[in-house]
């Protein structure tokens, strides 16, 4: 087959492994935000005993690699308890890997939500007291936008992270972008022992990653009126 | 009758004991002043008054209500209407602690909008009051020498307009009485002026004020009554002619010989 045969088929399969791409990574991220707010709320609660618990799992779930986390929760299930927890095919795996990456995200994001709480001057919240605003109304209309502030760097640099990472779900052979690309290697759709899809897909994460950089960027600068 | 009264007011941070037995009074209109050096239990006064600390025991009055007697107080009567006993005082903070997403305008309106909120006829005369507030705090910045800043933000003001638009938030919400914490200790000298005048201003509309200070010829010439603390004590008060005139303790004696050194 020659390269201009190649050309269009190579595509169609990358498009679709990169659909996949996407559907864990914003599936991860409408998970693992208010995941990670939660913990983060937890790890600053009266309760040390709660606070402990999730400086544990943090721990755990960021002192170890994410490919582990991943093939521990897809496997574990199906052969420890003889119950394939997943269900079978890609659903199944998706099902499994955002899972792991939620889980994996919320700690991160857990850390930074809570320096970012933490990085407010105590001076913000007595001035909100002595005017007589509540605690919430102190968070909401005072803290808020200037934890957003402070938390925005930090944020979009996991977000990029996650765009690269999801790759790792080729562990347990989601069909992503990268498992996409690598078909083409030992034959798929009548092409086999070709390289140069696999390469390409870096392109498809470059792209991407390009664009969230932008729109972190006017974000940034939106939110540059103040100090 | 006495604006405020506090009663034997003690207060201890471990087993550090902060504030010692307090007790004073202050008539409507009258400017006292807290003199002592760091750590003599000045600032854990003004923050007991403005219920940012619980004291352990002593008694708070304000226009003859008991807002606090905190030895009979359980945690959850420290806790109820907080935020109703905090409006009869005001505070202004000596790193100012404006809201930096804020301007000047907004800072000054935004307590005030919260707590018209909740007023049951909100919803009716939401537009009017809306601009009754705004009036009000772009009077309030006006007055402050602040016309043509209220739009800036805090980062672009100096920190002299920065304390003034403070001032001006704090008096927003009308408190019986205003507490200044070291309100020029984080200004340089020209911009402490500026900050003292309009103090000075206060005073002369007879502001209730309770002003923490370094600045001993302000508090001399502002204040009607000098307290001086020490470790916790009311070491001394009387008239500033009484204090800086004729102090009778020696620790007071001490204090201020340090100050006319400079």
């Amino acid at each position: 087959m020659s390269f201009g045969e190649q050309l269009p088929i190579v595509f169609s399969a990358l498009n679709t492994g990169f659909l996949q791409t996407m559907r864990l990574f914003l599936i991860t991220l409408v998970g693992a935000l208010p995941l990670g707010m939660l913990l983060a709320i937890g790890e600053m609660s009266r309760f040390r005993l709660l606070r402990t618990i999730i400086k544990t799992v943090v721990w755990i779930i960021r002192g170890s690699p994410l490919m582990i986390q991943l093939l521990i929760i897809f496997y574990f299930p199906g052969l420890v308890f003889n119950t394939p927890l997943w269900g079978s095919g890609e659903s199944g795996r998706l099902a499994a890997a955002s899972v792991a990456f939620i889980i994996n995200y919320a700690c991160y994001f857990c850390e930074i939500f809570r320096g970012g709480i933490q990085s407010i001057p105590v001076g913000q919240e007595e001035a909100g007291l002595v005017l007589g605003m509540k605690p919430t109304q102190i968070f909401f209309r005072v803290k808020l936008l200037q934890v957003i502030k402070a938390i925005l760097p930090p944020i979009s640099n996991e977000i990029i992270t996650l765009v690269k990472d999801t790759s790792l779900a080729r562990i347990i052979a989601l069909q992503e972008i990268i498992w996409a690309g690598q078909a083409f290697m030992k034959g798929s759709r009548g092409i086999s022992g070709v390289i140069w899809p696999l390469f390409f897909t870096g392109v498809y994460y470059l792209a991407f990653t390009g664009i969230l950089t932008l729109l972190f960027g006017r974000l940034e600068k939106k939110l540059s009126f103040f100090r | 009758m006495a604006i405020l009264e506090v009663q034997n007011l003690r207060k201890s941070f471990g087993s550090t004991l902060v504030l010692d037995d307090i007790s004073f009074t202050m008539e409507k209109g009258a400017v006292l002043s807290l003199i002592g050096s760091s750590g003599s239990g000045k600032t854990t006064l003004l923050r007991c008054l403005n219920f940012l600390e619980r004291p352990d025991s002593g008694i708070i009055r304000v226009n003859g209500e008991t807002l606090l007697d905190a030895a009979a107080a359980t945690a959850s009567d420290f806790h109820r209407n907080l935020r109703l006993k905090r409006l009869h005082f005001g505070l202004v903070f000596q790193s100012f602690n404006l809201f930096p997403q804020y301007t000047a305008l907004e800072n000054v309106m935004l307590a005030e909008k919260l707590l018209a909120r909740e007023q049951p006829d909100w919803k009716e005369r939401k537009a009017a009051r809306l601009q009754e507030i705004q009036a009000h705090a772009e009077s309030l910045l006006t007055d402050m020498g602040l016309k043509d800043r209220m739009n800036n933000y805090p980062h672009q003001l100096s920190g002299g307009q920065c304390q003034r638009v403070a001032i001006a938030r704090a008096l927003a919400l009308n408190p019986d009485i205003l507490c200044f914490d070291e309100p020029t200790s984080a200004l340089d000298p020209e911009l402490t002026g500026e900050v003292l005048r309009v103090i000075r201003g206060l005073a002369s509309l007879h502001t209730t004020m309770i002003i923490v200070t370094h600045e001993m010829s302000f508090a001399r010439d502002v204040a009607d009554h000098i307290i001086f603390l020490d470790s916790g004590k009311i070491c001394e008060e009387g008239t500033p002619e009484e204090v800086f005139g004729n102090p009778q303790q020696e620790r007071t004696r001490q204090f201020l010989s340090n100050y006319a050194q400079q």
